[in-house]
């Protein structure tokens, strides 16, 4: 008989296959960020890696839309906000004063909870952008109008009525839209704060369907209420906690069986 | 167990769960010793009765599966919660096949006409059942409350009941050659004493399963293993 000795705690598990090691777009150290007095995200690290999705989880007030609105420093527009750490973006460092807003902007895209359509027709909302960034024919821009919007989706179903307004399509159609503009000036990074949250199921299907194909050829952040919705679209969560980042790591992992007690009540709906 | 759900409905999804599959769990411990008393006794009666008992058994396996269905559905449920719907399902199918084996032994009483009755046997088979019976009973328990260590026990402790059943197995050869006219007898209780062995290794599945439950991770360890029939021959004259 062979010996044997089991424990039950470190070996003998199948460990769940982790996701290999991407190549890093945005790192995070020591990020601290202070509305005014109040300290709102507490030494945050952590590493969004090149084509993959990943999801910022917790309850209202964790932080988790703050940390997104530093990404693209989408706080410089509020007095009183500030940012400290080290936040590099590949090797530019997002937090420099002195760095180009719009062009860290055309770098790192973000789509809204609520649809933001610009008051224009559908062509104009996706030309609008790429204007701002280059000069091109108006045979390139129609080109690149279509590929923004088949990129988003939506192309099959506004062709024949692109000089129809953006605000005449529906919820569903319009946030698609917006993703296409966000698509067209070709980021690297693109934000999701709560892109679905306004939809119904369908329309929220097609965008999560969008966010997997979109992940091929961008690095996604996307922030949700909706935990179904942060297991199934992203490859790695974050969960945050009172400003903290209290877990992070394989989607897979988090969702069958997390580190932390504390994500394992949230995720299970055991909070509070 | 973890703190309740803001949900407290889902709370109740899942203790009727682990209440179903409790239920259950007493039943197919009755069906074990009441098929091995009939054996024993040569009580055609009681093995008729555990027969009929398996359709029982089969359909609380059905609701177990159906409700865990449901709660899926209804629930999506994450983590642990996730994990205990899912060891639920498992262990009734555990507990379904361990129905079917008493059945099947149940089913051997009316087969046993011969007087032949060697205590030995009898009682080698007796303790065989008394073994798998606390580890039935201990994993049950141990599925019940979360009791990690408990379950590990049933897990390393199925190997004495192989030993006995490799023991058996051998002992029942020498009746066989000894008279064929026992050979009929002895297949029979051959059978028994495996499907015994079975419900040893159906057990430590479970224990596997509350592994799986409390860790979050499927355990590889190879189990120790005791037996040795499949390598069991008698040579005539030794």
């Amino acid at each position: 008989m062979t010996e044997l000795s089991v424990s039950t705690t470190a070996a003998g598990h199948v460990p769940q296959v982790p996701l290999p090691e991407a190549q890093p777009k945005v790192t995070v150290r020591n990020l601290n960020f202070y509305y005014g007095e109040h300290h709102a995200l507490k030494n945050i690290n952590l590493t969004l890696g090149t084509n993959r999705v990943t999801a910022f989880i917790g309850p209202s007030g964790c932080g988790k839309s703050t940390l997104l609105r530093i990404f693209n420093r989408m706080y410089d527009l509020y007095p009183g906000q500030r940012a400290v750490g080290q936040l590099m973006l590949d090797q530019t460092n997002i937090l420099d004063p002195k760095l180009d807003l719009n062009l860290l902007r055309a770098r790192v895209g973000m789509v809204f909870q609520k649809p933001t359509p610009f008051p224009m027709t559908i062509y104009e909302n996706i030309a609008f952008g790429i204007r701002l960034y280059e000069k091109i024919s108006k045979s390139e821009m129609d080109d690149r109008v279509e590929k923004a919007l088949r990129g988003g989706a939506l192309w099959n179903e506004v062709k024949d009525k692109l000089n129809a307004s953006g605000l005449s399509l529906s919820g569903g159609q319009q946030q698609r839209l917006c993703i296409a503009r966000t698509v067209a000036v070709r980021p690297e990074v693109i934000l999701f704060d709560e892109p679905c949250s306004a939809l119904d199921p369908i329309s929220t299907a097609k965008v999560e369907e969008l966010i997997q194909e979109l992940s091929e050829d961008y690095t996604i952040a996307i922030v949700t209420h909706n935990m179904q919705q942060a297991a199934r679209v992203s490859d790695k969560t974050a969960f945050m906690y009172l400003g903290e980042l209290i877990e992070f790591d394989d989607t897979n992992k988090i969702f069958t069986s997390p580190s932390d007690r504390r994500t394992q009540d949230y995720i299970t709906g055991r909070f509070g | 167990m973890a703190s309740e759900h803001t949900a407290k409905a889902f709370d109740s999804d899942l203790q009727e769960l682990t209440r179903l599959v409790a239920e259950m769990g007493g039943l197919v411990e009755r069906m074990i010793t009441e098929s091995v008393d009939a054996l024993i006794r040569r009580d055609v009666a009681l093995g008729k009765r555990v027969v009929a008992a398996d359709i029982e058994i089969d359909n609380l396996q059905r609701v177990i599966e159906e409700r865990a269905v449901l709660t899926i559905a209804r629930r999506q449920p994450m983590a642990i919660d996730l994990r205990e719907i899912v060891s639920a399902m498992r262990v009734a199918t555990d507990l379904e096949r361990i129905g079917d084996l008493a059945k099947n032994m149940g089913k051997r009483v009316a087969a046993l006409e011969s007087d032949f009755q060697p205590l030995k046997l009898i009682r080698g088979l007796e303790h065989m059942t008394d073994l798998v019976l606390s580890q039935v009973k201990s994993v049950l328990d141990a599925y019940a409350a979360h009791d990690l260590p408990a379950a590990m026990n049933v897990w390393k402790g199925d190997e004495e009941v192989d030993a006995i059943c490799t023991s058996l197995f051998r002992e029942l050869l020498t009746y066989m050659m000894e008279d064929p006219r026992n050979i009929s007898f002895c297949i029979h209780l051959m059978f028994c004493a495996k499907n015994i062995e079975r419900i040893g290794d159906h057990a430590t599945n479970i224990a596997e399963t509350v592994f799986y439950m409390i860790e979050g991770q499927q355990i590889t360890d190879k189990r120790p293993k005791g037996d040795m029939t499949n390598f069991a021959t008698t040579v005539p004259g030794t």
